[in-house]
């Protein structure tokens, strides 16, 4: 058996996010160097600040301003910092609570070592010089020896208020199919469409997955299927795909499902060679290959005559 | 609800699970799963279509395969359909609803599972998007890093010390000799600082593997296990989102959650614990009000195997499978979700006297 494939693959969402009020006077606080926290009913005051209480539920809106200094409630010495963290050489992970809150926030701060960092430390924010209403805002925290800064007392209202952010994410994989989908790919590379039997039920699976679906055993059993199938049900697409792997199809065109000759179930694929509106189930198609593809482009008609619907009906 | 009616008991009756590693990428993720569900299968003698009530835990962002879930389901005979949900949670929550299904009586018999295959991705980045996505994510805390956080928090406190932990990271790995599923077993080195005060000894394997439970009700839980495990009480609770509004060194959620399983009523003799990291151990205790008579994770717990998605399920399965084989007559298990213990379930599970 060959060796199982592997490849890089790479998840990336930028998810685009509404603010509510709280929230959206935070963020725009930071943009223009201003903290704000939010006063609970029992007089608490949450910084960062949330909009329900997180005992109570009890809605919460009043904004008030605390100060750029605060202490260091925990922490801990990163000194390996991995992709996207706030600084790129060693530092704290620390809770801090910011002088006027009652709860802390989480931040990066800017230390020489693990021996300069301790629960209790004094520390005030270091601004980053562009600020766009981001929890980035605050580059990190660096310790604070000098006197404590004193909130100014805004009152939470701004020009051009941030109203949602862009949380962007990416995820790094080492994708593999696993042994069966590993076969049915190598396979395909040689122009052969494999398929697995069931040892219980003998259904034939393409693409297989290494299990049968109707008894819930392993299948194993390799069955070259194909290349010929019959069309069992189709549908005519009149939307040009935006997909660069597609742009080059033009519309109106037939996707279809394909019950290649010996298997059990039906694949999908595209039809060509024919015009649409004489693209029919039980229609006889075969794959059309080009140079240096991994899998067929279309199926085209192979003149023979249509399938008899008896032949197909158990897997539409 | 939270306690089970009397008229209405509900046991776990068989539990399997995968031999944890690092790897498995000879696999995909219903290969992997379904030796796990065929062993829970033949243990009870009951074939797919005798189940109920099928439900899953597992996340798609560990493999980077969105839908996993539904194509893992050809591992349990899917077609033609059954009764089946999911939780994108780990597979304690899964054995939560099951249980709720099969309190209201409209099921006798519940498959539960769920699996976590680390390895083609990197857990500790993967999970920092369950963070808050405002104030937290965008800072890409992994989690080894929230965890040490709550480390040196519970050492501020007086709670533990750097040596103390390693002896917590000692003796489960020391248990896990006796578990020829765990990942890491016998000693292992406490190492250098991955984020202090946590060394590598501190933190869980990172691997890949899946667990399965099936539960029955009442009469059809006795002729399908010699001993069931009755489910006492489950119950789960949540702490705030925001870190730095708890209180690091306690876990509130673990023991209200405890209260409501009724795990205070009368003493424990086992508790599988989920604590990934061994600053978590110390919390738990100490919500759990868990004694030195109290044998804590003798499977060697997440320290020593950790699969995401499954750790939590395998804590209810190694709990349930000591009153199987008579080595427990009452035993706590405890599932954990979310950073530095967010969130909770604990569940108690009796065998009948002997
Ligand atoms: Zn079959």
């Amino acid at each position: 058996m060959s060796a199982v494939l592997k490849a890089p693959l790479v998840v990336e969402f930028p998810f685009t996010r509404s603010l509510g009020p709280v929230q959206s006077a935070f963020l725009t606080g930071l943009r223009e160097r201003v903290i704000l926290g939010v006063r609970t009913g029992d007089g608490r005051t949450l910084v960062p600040p949330v909009e329900y209480d997180p005992v109570t539920a009890e809605e919460l809106h009043d904004l008030v301003e605390v100060a750029p200094t605060g202490t260091v409630t925990t922490w801990a010495w990163n000194a390996a910092p991995r992709r996207g963290q706030p600084l790129t050489t060693p530092f704290a992970w620390v809770l801090v609570r910011l002088d006027g809150a009652d709860t802390a926030l989480l931040h990066a701060l800017d230390a020489p070592g693990p021996a300069a960092v301790h629960t209790g430390m004094p520390v005030r924010v270091r601004w980053a010089g562009e600020r766009t209403g981001a929890i980035t805002d605050i580059t990190c925290f660096e310790p604070c020896d000098g006197p404590r800064a004193e909130p100014a007392g805004h009152t939470g209202e701004f020009e051009n208020p941030v109203t949602g952010i862009v949380a962007a994410a990416r995820l790094d994989y080492t994708y593999s199919p696993g042994r069966a989908q590993t076969a049915y790919i190598n396979a395909l590379s040689g122009r052969r469409t494999v398929g697995e039997r069931c040892p219980s039920c003998h259904q034939v699976y393409v693409p297989p997955r290494g299990a049968c679906p109707t008894c819930g055993v392993a299948t194993s059993e390799q069955v070259e299927v194909g290349p010929r199938g019959t069309v069992t049900t189709f549908c005519i697409v009149n939307i040009k795909a935006a997909h660069t792997a597609n742009l080059g199809i033009e519309v109106p065109y037939v996707y279809a499902h394909i019950a290649l000759d010996g298997a059990g179930l039906a694949l999908h694929g595209r039809i060509g060679g024919i015009p649409y509106d004489e693209v029919r189930m039980g229609l006889r198609v075969e794959p059309v290959w080009t140079d240096g593809a991994r899998y067929p482009d279309h199926y085209r008609p192979t003149g023979e005559p249509d399938a008899d619907y008896d032949t197909y009906k158990e897997l539409l | 609800m939270t306690s089970a009616p009397r008229d209405r008991e509900i046991a776990v009756v068989a539990f399997a699970q995968t031999d944890h590693r690092r790897t498995s990428d000879e696999f995909s993720e219903v290969e992997m799963l379904m030796p796990v569900l065929h062993e829970v299968l033949h243990a009870t003698g009951l074939k797919t279509a005798d189940i109920d009530f099928t439900c899953s835990g597992s996340s798609d962002y560990l493999a980077g395969r969105a839908f996993s879930f539904t194509l893992a389901l050809d591992g349990v005979g899917a077609w033609p359909p059954i009764s089946e949900s999911h939780v994108e949670m780990d597979g304690a929550w899964a054995l939560y609803e099951a249980w709720t299904k099969l309190l209201t009586g409209d099921a006798d018999t519940a498959l539960v599972y769920a699996y976590g295959k680390s390895s083609p991705g990197s857990v500790r980045d993967v999970l920092t998007r369950q963070l808050d996505p405002y104030y937290v994510a965008p800072l890409w805390p992994d989690s080894v890093a929230l965890a040490a956080l709550q480390a040196q928090a519970l050492i501020d406190a007086g709670d533990t010390d750097e040596p103390a932990l390693a002896a917590i990271a000692s003796r489960n790995r020391a248990a896990a000799t006796g578990n020829p599923h765990a990942q890491l077993r016998g000693p292992v080195p406490q190492g250098d600082h991955l984020v202090q005060p946590l060394r590598t000894g501190d933190c869980p394997p990172i691997g890949d593997g899946a667990a399965a439970v099936i539960l029955a009700a009442g009469d059809r839980a006795r002729e399908l296990c010699a001993r069931p495990a009755w489910i006492r009480g489950i119950d789960h609770r949540i702490e705030a989102h925001g870190l730095g509004v708890r209180d690091l060194t306690d876990s509130p959620s673990t023991r209200l959650a405890a209260e409501r399983a009724g795990a205070f009523e009368r003493p424990v003799d086992t508790a599988e614990l989920h604590a990934p990291f061994t600053a978590q151990e110390v919390v738990l205790r100490k919500a759990l009000r868990l004694g030195e008579d109290v044998d804590v994770n003798p499977s060697g717990g997440a320290l020593a195997a950790n699969p995401v998605m499954a750790a939590g399920l395998i804590r209810i399965g190694e709990a349930a499978a000591r009153i199987h084989r008579g080595a427990s007559d009452r035993a706590l298990a405890h599932a954990t979700s979310g950073p530095c213990l967010q969130q909770n379930l604990v569940a108690v599970l009796e065998g009948e006297p002997r």
